[in-house]
């Protein structure tokens, strides 16, 4: 008994001795720490477009908001979450995985459609940053656009894998050079920055399928393990769907996963013209 | 071992404070939030009515007026520019031939543009091929396009320069001939 109080008494004692040397060297090294330079200050302008649906009558504007951008992380998606969390709240857009795979923070940016959370800010503070959503999209709220139409159209095109025959007790296998087929086309995130890039889906996507879709549609229509590749491109022959893309380029100008749609879409109108 | 006991404690002792100073702050701050904003009770069912409601309000957000310009769309719109109004110019001299076929006889035309000024004659001239030249050489480009060929970015900024550069040289060939 007695052994045991002073083996408990022996460990209070090394304890106590143990945190007083942390409390010393945690005081003596911050007293001894350099003062951490001060970054400059470098003010930057953001401007971003701003709608609310509670008040409808209000017309859309550009609200100006500025930063520190030596307080603030590298990409414009750090720029934005910085103003909702220090500046404004009610400031309203999607965002997600900050790594550009869930294409969620997709909108138009000094110009081009790309992903917030990819897209660096520019230094430059006499030039002021403009924000706006994906443009000729309806707007739910600030910079978030409504998806709706552009989902349903990919819907429409049957993503997914089609065959009546799939191999019984095995794995469905695929050559390696038809696999190669479709790299470059199932990496797409469906961010919708090269649809709502196009001109031609500005003016008709209510009938056009725009470059996103239409990349998919060729993608299972290039899979080897595919049996609906005839109704695929039949539900393609006619005039809007497919034949609205006049090659413009914006879609892979813009796509932030270095994807080219046009390409795609040339496929399938050389596969359609063979007919 | 007394002194230790007592900064054990006395830390343990300010965080609980610290603690209870910021939730007790929290709670003031739920108790004013809700104090302000009134909510109103509704079915889950009226959500499609108020969906729909915001929908016929939503703007659309701007489009070319604030897309940055570049090569590829705005190399398309000219194609298009240039040849409806290369189109607009034959149709219209083709049915002003039809209707008042002496006013615009060859002998006619030739006749007046002879008379013109130089300066006219070229600057004329220029604003005929330019656009004759873009539209013509930037079709060849769509041809190659569907084909297949050249039809990666890098392939259409190289083949839209390509055009242009052409175009510029045809220009002058066409304007000094």
């Amino acid at each position: 008994m007695q052994s045991l109080v002073v083996a408990r008494s022996m460990l209070a004692r090394s304890s106590a001795l143990r945190y007083n040397a942390v409390r010393t060297f945690a005081s003596s090294s911050s007293r001894l720490q350099a003062v951490p330079t001060e970054k400059p200050v470098l003010q930057k302008e953001f401007k971003i477009y701003r709608w609310n649906p509670d008040e409808p009558a209000k017309k859309p504007t550009l609200q100006s908001y500025t930063i520190d951008l030596n307080q603030c992380g590298p990409m414009i998606l750090d720029a934005l979450i910085k103003i909702k969390n220090e500046i404004d709240p009610t400031l309203t857009f999607r965002r997600s995985c900050r790594e550009g795979i869930c294409g969620s923070c997709a909108m138009n940016i000094n110009g081009q459609n790309t992903l917030a959370c990819l897209c660096r800010i520019d230094r430059d503070s006499n030039k002021d940053s403009k924000i706006y959503p994906l443009p000729h999209m309806y707007v739910v709220k600030d910079l978030v656009p409504d998806l709706t139409l552009f989902y349903k159209q990919y819907k429409s095109i049957e993503p997914y894998l089609k065959n009546d025959n799939p191999p019984e007790g095995r794995e469905f296998l695929q050559s390696i050079e038809d696999r190669k087929k479709l790299d470059g086309m199932y990496e797409c995130i469906l961010c919708a920055c090269c649809s709502t890039s196009c001109p031609s889906y500005w003016w008709n996507q209510d009938e056009y399928l725009g470059p996103a879709t239409l990349m998919a549609a060729y993608r299972w229509m290039a899979d080897s393990r595919d049996s609906y590749k005839e109704q695929r491109k039949e539900k393609l022959q006619n005039e809007m769907s497919l034949y609205r893309c006049h090659t413009i380029f914006n879609c892979a100008r813009t796509c932030p996963k270095g994807l080219n749609p046009a390409q795609a879409i040339a496929k399938i109108k050389l596969e359609l013209a063979a007919e | 071992m007394m002194s230790t006991r007592s900064i054990g404690l006395g830390s343990t002792f300010r965080q609980a404070t610290i603690a209870s100073k910021l939730s007790r702050n929290q709670a003031l701050r739920t108790v004013f939030v809700k104090r302000t904003v009134k909510t109103q009770s509704l079915p889950p069912a009226a959500a499609e009515a108020i969906l729909n409601e915001q929908r016929l309000k939503r703007p659309s957000s701007p489009h070319f007026t604030i897309y940055q310009p570049q090569l590829t769309w705005i190399g398309s719109i000219a194609n298009r520019v240039t040849g409806v109004g290369i189109s607009a110019l034959l149709y219209g001299y083709a049915i002003a031939y039809l209707a008042a076929p002496e006013t615009f006889a060859s002998v006619n035309v030739i006749e007046f543009i002879a008379g013109l000024p130089d300066a006219v004659k070229y600057a004329g001239k220029a604003i005929l091929a330019a656009p004759f030249a873009f539209h013509s050489l930037n079709g060849l480009r769509h041809l190659g396009w569907d084909m297949g060929k050249f039809i990666t970015l890098k392939g259409a900024y190289t083949s839209g320069y390509a055009v242009l550069g052409a175009t510029a040289v045809s220009t002058v060939a066409l304007v000094l001939m």
